[in-house]
């Protein structure tokens, strides 16, 4: 299924004024990455895309996927994966818990389980599905959170500065993760960030703002 | 726009609200004109304001009303403020702030059961003083309890209004940004009292003027705490009332009508001169600061601790004084302990206990359950914000006695009658405010990328309610209940009005039973409204324990 995630002219406004306007194609399997000084309104974008503008912005223009436009459906029927900074794993849920939150309702107890069982080994950590989130190392916690959004099965991913909190070391094998799987499932990948190594990484398009 | 589940609720919410203030004072102004549903004819309104204006003793009960209020509010914040500004920032702060919640839940009238056995002639405190330092042999001929001036009621007032106003105060420092704030003026070399009364406070009073204004409507109008310790030739104006109110002559209910104006009319006053009051504080506040003098502060520092130890002990005490009579046998003045114990008390009315306590526990249950629904519907939809903050404060503000005999009239006229419905849903008017402010805080600190990432996992708005936020807010849910539990409870004037006697429950037994005088029967009942309270506090602390034994991050976040 290769599709691309096209926005066109996608402007947000505060009001009458506009704050960032732009117009790309983020092809299926590939990750062009978005680059511009805070403030410049990469995230103010990704919200866009997500159909979380905070009050008082309102974006125009279109959002499309694989030919639809999906700007004027809720957020939660979009199916835009999305990884933060921060892991942010529901820590009131086991590791298991949160992937199988993830998962499309439906389907037997025990096939469910299973999903969550070899995307856990897929990422090397069999047998952590029990363990409460909170006891794992950051890497691990990245781990789990990049295969809770791959779990849900999104028709694209934002990176918003995914690799911002880990140590150098642990970024580039994080990194390189994440792009990996991303382009093995053919998603429409869009990365924002302000650190150039990680656009060398992705080894797409860069798109500049200011 | 389609209409939401969480929409009605807000809806619903905006009703309870505002429905109920605004229907009371409707009906008190038509009381006041002499339409009293019930009566044949109305009674012209001039005769009405004549019958009120020469009740014997009416001028003394509105001048005392209105200071003994002021001063309580007056005192009340000035010690929260003294104690913030000698105390907040440091370890044991941090640590004692938990207690605070309980001291909260207290009932009022069994606060101040706690407070009478204490300083009454015959009183704890006398007992300790008797009689080798005092030397009184029995108790002294002095008007402790309700003396003329409302002394002790003003005490009462405090010791109940402090803890509130210390919680709204904690409440507002991550907003006032009090620490970067604090940081700024010690490097500038001001002592951590002065720095924080002039750089912190200004932006923690913008935060809680509306609760301070509750605060000063509540004690001009107080009726549990005057009953029990306020002065009774005259009372204040808001017994005055009550009696009215609740005579079965129903010409009088006019009166109340036209009294609850009154009893307004001094609140409204009252708020403009603190209004005034604040414009001038502020004022030398900004001359002070302008002048650049430093200072220690250790004053306050000391005055902070006395204080809080002052209070804190008046409360424990009360209550172990309250504990005592309740299993004393003989227990003859002067002496200290109970010469013999006996358990006759608990033994005779310990059956009814059950029962009133039962009755009481299972109704703040019902309205409880309501209230959370309401508010966590009302957070979810979120929409007109502003309208929710000026609502909530309502029922706070405007006092229970200026628009309940409105009510009472409202109700009776719509066939609503006395009994369970009307006074659950009379709580659920001073429940759901307290849930609404309870939950607000740590309902919007929920980090919005969660959100995010739910929608984005293909969770629908319902599945993350219920999937998420729910479990994840189970913490302040658990204390938002609690404390709706113990507002429940403490409620004497809506269960009254609304219940027609019917109803009775730990405190309006309690208060029925404080004319009597049996310090046994009303220690025991003290102690049940009391642990009828603490008991949801000590359940809301245990079951997020419990539940997340194995997750750590919903025990430390």
């Amino acid at each position: 299924m290769a599709e691309s995630l096209i926005l066109k002219t996608l402007t947000i406004s505060a009001g009458a004024t506009p704050i960032v306007s732009v117009s790309l194609t983020a092809a299926a399997g590939e990750i062009t990455t978005l680059m511009g000084p805070s403030g410049s309104g990469k995230s103010s974008i990704l919200a866009a895309i997500t159909g979380t503008v905070p009050d008082g912005l309102f974006a125009t223009g279109d959002i499309l996927l694989g030919g639809q436009n999906i700007a004027t459906l809720p957020g939660w029927k979009r199916h835009i994966g999305i990884l933060y900074q921060d892991d942010l794993l529901f820590p009131h849920l086991s590791v298991g818990g949160n992937l199988a939150l993830g998962l499309a309702p439906g389907g037997r107890r025990t096939e469910r389980q299973g999903r969550v069982k070899r995307a856990l080994s897929e990422v090397g950590l069999e047998g952590l599905a029990a363990r409460d989130p909170a006891t794992l190392s950051g890497g691990q916690k990245a781990r789990v959170a990049l295969m809770r959004v791959l779990l849900s099965e999104p028709r694209a991913l934002l990176l918003d500065e995914p690799f911002g909190s880990l140590d150098s070391e642990l970024r580039s094998q994080i990194r390189s993760l994440v792009f990996n799987h991303a382009k093995a499932r053919g998603l429409p990948t869009l990365l924002v960030t302000h650190d150039p190594q990680d656009a060398e990484a992705a080894g797409g398009p860069v798109i500049r703002l200011r | 726009m389609t209409l939401s589940p969480s929409h009605l609720f807000f809806w619903l919410t905006v009703l309870i609200l505002g429905g109920p203030v605004l229907a009371g004072l409707t009906g008190v102004v038509a009381g006041a004109m002499g339409h009293v549903p019930g009566l044949q004819n109305a009674i012209p309104a001039g005769d009405v304001w004549g019958a009120v204006w020469s009740w014997p003793g009416i001028g003394r009960s509105v001048t005392l009303s209105f200071w003994t209020g002021l001063l309580a509010a007056l005192i009340s914040l000035a010690s929260a403020t003294l104690i913030m500004a000698g105390w907040s920032g440091t370890l044991s702060f941090a640590r004692a702030r938990h207690w605070l919640a309980p001291f909260l839940a207290v009932p009022h009238a069994a606060a101040a059961f706690g407070i009478a056995v204490l300083i009454a002639p015959s009183g704890w405190i006398a007992r300790a003083l008797s009689p080798w330092l005092s030397g009184w042999e029995r108790p002294p001929d002095l008007l402790i309890l309700g003396d003329p001036l409302g002394l002790a009621m003003v005490i009462g007032l405090i010791v109940k209004e402090l803890p509130f106003l210390l919680l709204m105060m904690i409440a507002a420092l991550p907003q006032a940004k009090a620490a970067t704030s604090m940081a700024v003026v010690t490097a500038l070399g001001y002592g951590c009292a002065r720095g924080w009364l002039l750089a912190v406070f200004p932006e923690i009073y913008r935060q809680i003027r509306l609760p301070v204004y509750a605060v000063l409507a509540y004690s001009m109008s107080a009726v549990d705490a005057a009953l029990i310790l306020g002065p009774t030739t005259p009372p204040p104006i808001a017994i005055v009332i009550l009696r009215w109110a609740a005579d079965p002559d129903l010409s009088l209910r006019a009166l109340a009508s036209a009294g609850a104006l009154v009893q307004l009319g001094l609140v409204l006053v009252a708020l403009v001169l603190w209004r005034l009051g604040e414009i001038a504080v502020a004022q030398l506040g900004r001359s002070l600061a302008e002048s650049g003098q430093r200072g220690s502060g250790r004053a306050a520092e000391i005055a902070a601790a006395t204080l809080v130890a002052t209070s804190g002990i008046f409360l424990i005490a009360g209550f172990a004084v309250l504990a005592l009579w309740s299993v004393a046998g003989a227990w003859h003045f002067p002496a200290f302990l109970p010469e013999t114990l006996s358990f006759h008390v608990w033994a005779s009315h310990g059956a009814a206990l059950v029962e009133t306590g039962a009755a009481t526990l299972l109704l703040a249950v019902a309205v409880v359950a309501l209230a959370l629904a309401l508010a966590l519907g009302s957070l979810e939809a979120k929409p007109h914000r502003c309208l929710l903050t000026a609502l909530v404060y309502l029922p706070l503000i405007v006092p229970q006695v200026t628009f309940l005999p409105g009510l009472q009239a409202a109700s009776l006229k719509i066939g609503l009658g006395s009994g369970a419905l009307p006074v659950g849903l009379m709580h659920l008017v001073f429940v759901l405010p307290y849930l609404l402010l309870v939950l607000a805080d740590p309902f919007n600190a929920l980090d919005p990328r969660y959100r995010t990432i739910a929608a984005g996992l293909g969770l629908s708005p319902a599945r993350q309610f219920w999937r998420l936020r729910l479990p994840l807010l189970l913490t302040p849910i658990a204390g938002a209940v609690a404390v709706g539990m113990a507002v429940s409870i403490g409620q004497y004037l809506p269960t009254l009005l609304a219940g027609g006697g019917r109803l009775p429950t730990l405190t309006t037994e309690a208060l029925a039973l404080a004319a009597g005088g049996d310090r046994r029967v009303i220690g025991a009942y003290g102690l049940a409204q009391a642990a009828a309270a603490l008991a949801p506090f000590a359940l809301a602390l245990a079951l997020p324990r419990r539940v997340w034994r194995n997750r750590q991050g919903m025990l430390h976040g």
